[in-house]
């Protein structure tokens, strides 16, 4: 998994509530086998139209927005399926950070596994930075003293479990560390079998 | 005097393995549900790590997303579906995982296949790449959806990284009308707390109309959860849980079903726990539903009209309301009962079990699906299909017009050939109504599968009262 340690970029403005996993990537491109490539389909039905061809109008199609590392969202952003296929297709697209007033549990979980950092905000904060980045100004995030600043005058700081911030700092995989712990998880497992014979017994 | 725990409570302490500082605990997971469309990325993630399945006995897979729901014998014509599903079957072998494909007689929706199977058992943590997974929460298992990293970290270290969520109680006391489902106790309950409502918490159904469900009616309740925002819904378990449950293939056989039940009996909530949310509903408040909008939350008794946006103060919310009503086609104040529909779907892991069928069956007998609509029943497993054949429902679907299919996901989310066209209103028993879910352009209108059959014959959103 890649760092997470500053980002300064752009900010696409997205202002709608819950937006949910299957608007951020319909369900025809889950069908892949990869975790690579789902960029180009990110918010496909608000970004294309039928034929193929882009809607202009549309914030990522925006020659201002398109490199834009960062999402400003509304409320309950990543509602709906599990599918990893939303983050997946952020990050192939170039986002590394989303900021939202709030994130449905699920894909706020996934966003961690994936090099993003979800950042929740109170609404007015949301908005003020969603404003910058109609203005298109460029907003800084700083995940190792936990602040967002817009220019000088917006400073916001936000709320991490310290956990998560540290795998996201270090590039951590957290699979590695739960198997350092294998020795626990057979403890477990044999006091639970002798407990709860029957969740180990074999079909 | 031990502190009194919740249900959840007692659950989460029997699981912990190991507690870190900051509270993040590895928490064992007992049973594991892998299907075709979350699975190979974390398959892949495994084998590039040289790592395996460190409990093939405590996982299952099955396909259900991508299979189509017409005759199977050909195999599958979309060469990307077909890939997945191979792709599973290749994974399962690979990794001794125990697989029920597309041509097994027990294969079905993950949701329904687990609980059919006797897998689905009180006080486990029971987990699957799917946000679904909350039906399991019926039979008081923590359950809950996960994404394919955390798929690929259940599979090799059978246990997650958690923190214990908040714990809410959602009370639904009283006695359930005439033709008020389970189905319509959630809808109103996703429409009192709103999508986000449940947003961080565990949440646990109490109160006589839940006591008083069947475990199908309960496993509605719970699947819905996540569409109220939390990620597990949970009933304590009981005579209903335990009657349910004995005799299924994977349920604890002889002296251990006996042992299994006297420790399922001390899962519920103690006197005296405490919640950090209490919310209430009466049941006598709730009338059979329809959602109007793109959004669970967009939820009324089916004897409203479609609300005005004008109405709202919150600016976002009325953007919503206004692109929701644009993209249903809608207007503010047209009766719901007015509501021309194209196509019904019965199905999913809301409403695709053998109860949902009869009752689809107690409105279609006799009655014809009306003109001009195409309405399809797609059980939720073979056995759900068996079952409904045995008891001659397959007949009344046919003669009263209905399309009977092979079990799957179908057109809940239309990965395999089941689809809306731009434009086509649905009357769907299943779960979500999201803007393009059921295919593009394609608008959904949720409900009980005896509203859904109630519109079928009507041609409209109809009010099933009127029918029975
Ligand atoms: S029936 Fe629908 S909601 Fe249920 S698992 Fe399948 S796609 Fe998901």
């Amino acid at each position: 998994m890649q760092k997470f340690t500053t980002l300064k970029s752009i900010a696409a403005p997205l202002d709608m509530i819950n937006v949910d996993t299957d608007m951020i990537i319909p369900k025809q491109f889950l069908k892949t086998i990869q975790r690579t490539g789902l960029g180009k389909f990110l918010l496909n039905d608000l970004r294309y139209n039928d034929d193929g061809s882009e809607k202009p109008d549309f914030v990522l199609n925006k020659p201002e927005y398109r490199s834009a590392n960062i999402l400003v969202a509304g409320d309950n952003f990543g509602c709906g399926s599990s599918r990893e296929h939303a983050p997946w297709a952020l990050l192939d697209f170039g986002i590394r950070c989303v900021i939202a007033p709030s994130f449905a549990d699920i894909f706020y979980n996934n966003c961690f596994k994936n090099g993003i950092l979800p950042i929740a905000l109170p609404k007015d904060q949301v908005d003020a930075l969603m404003d910058k980045a109609k203005e298109g100004r460029e907003i800084a995030v700083d995940l190792s003293d936990q602040t967002v600043r817009a220019g000088n005058d917006v400073v916001f700081s936000f709320e991490i479990d310290p956990f998560r911030q540290h795998c996201l700092l270090n590039g951590l995989d957290d699979i590695g560390i739960t198997m350092a712990q294998a020795a626990e998880i057979d403890g477990f497992e044999a006091q639970q079998s002798s407990l709860q014979p029957w969740l180990y017994a074999k079909k | 005097m031990p502190q009194p725990r919740t249900l959840f409570q007692k659950i989460w302490d029997s699981h912990v393995v190991h507690k870190n500082d900051d509270g993040t605990c590895v928490l064992y997971i007992d049973r594991h549900l892998v299907h075709e469309v979350t699975s190979p990325q974390a398959f892949e993630g495994l084998r590039m790590a040289s790592r395996k399945v460190r409990r093939p006995d405590a996982t299952l897979a099955v396909a259900d997303h991508n299979v189509p729901t017409s005759d199977r014998s050909k195999g599958i014509s979309d060469p990307e579906s077909r890939l997945q599903i191979e792709t599973l079957t290749k994974n399962c072998n690979e990794f001794g995982i125990t697989l029920f494909d597309m041509n097994d007689k027990r294969q079905g929706i993950v949701h329904v296949v687990g609980p059919e199977q006797g897998l689905t058992q009180p006080g486990m943590t029971i987990v699957c790449g799917d946000s679904h997974t909350s039906t399991h929460g019926a039979f008081g298992a923590l359950a809950f959806g996960i994404g394919t990293s955390e798929v690929e970290h259940v599979l090799a270290t059978q246990t997650l990284l958690q923190k214990p969520a908040k714990n809410m109680r959602i009370t639904v006391d009283g006695t359930l009308g005439a033709g008020v489902t389970a189905k319509d106790v959630v809808l109103a309950i996703i429409g009192t707390i709103g999508t986000a409502g449940g947003t961080g918490y565990v949440v646990e159904f109490a109160g006589s109309v839940i006591r008083d469900l069947s475990m199908e009616g309960r496993m509605t309740v719970c699947n819905m959860t996540i569409e109220g925002g939390a990620r597990a819904g949970l009933i304590a378990p009981d005579e209903t849980t335990f009657e349910y449950i004995k005799g299924r293939p994977y349920a604890p056989q002889g002296d251990d079903f006996e042992k299994a039940v006297s420790y399922w009996k001390n899962l519920a909530s103690d006197d005296g726990a405490t919640y950090d949310k209490e919310v209430t509903l009466k049941a006598a408040d709730i009338a059979p539903q329809v959602t109007w909008g793109t959004s669970p939350e967009d939820a009324l008794p089916i004897t409203a009209s479609v609300p005005d946006p004008a109405n709202t103060n919150d600016p976002a919310r009325k953007a919503a309301m206004e692109r929701a009503l644009s993209y249903m086609g809608l207007a503010a104040g047209q009766k719901l009962t007015d509501v021309k529909i194209d196509k019904v779907f019965i199905g999913s892991c809301t409403n695709g079990r053998i109860e949902d069928m009869r009752a689809v069956a107690t409105i279609a007998k006799g009655r014809k699906v009306a003109e001009g609509v195409y309405a399809m029943i797609v059980p939720g497993s073979g056995l759900v299909k068996a079952q409904a054949e045995q008891e001659g429902l397959d007949k009344i679907f046919i003669e009263a017009g209905f399309d009977w299919r092979e079990p799957g996901c179908s057109m809940c989310l239309a990965m395999n050939a089941d689809r809306l066209e731009p434009g086509e209103r649905c009357a769907a028993t299943s779960n979500r109504n999201f803007e393009g879910r059921q295919g593009k352009g394609g608008r959904t209108h949720l409900m009980s599968p005896a509203m859904a059959a109630a519109a079928a014959v009507t041609g409209r959103l109809a009010d099933v009262r009127e029918l029975s």
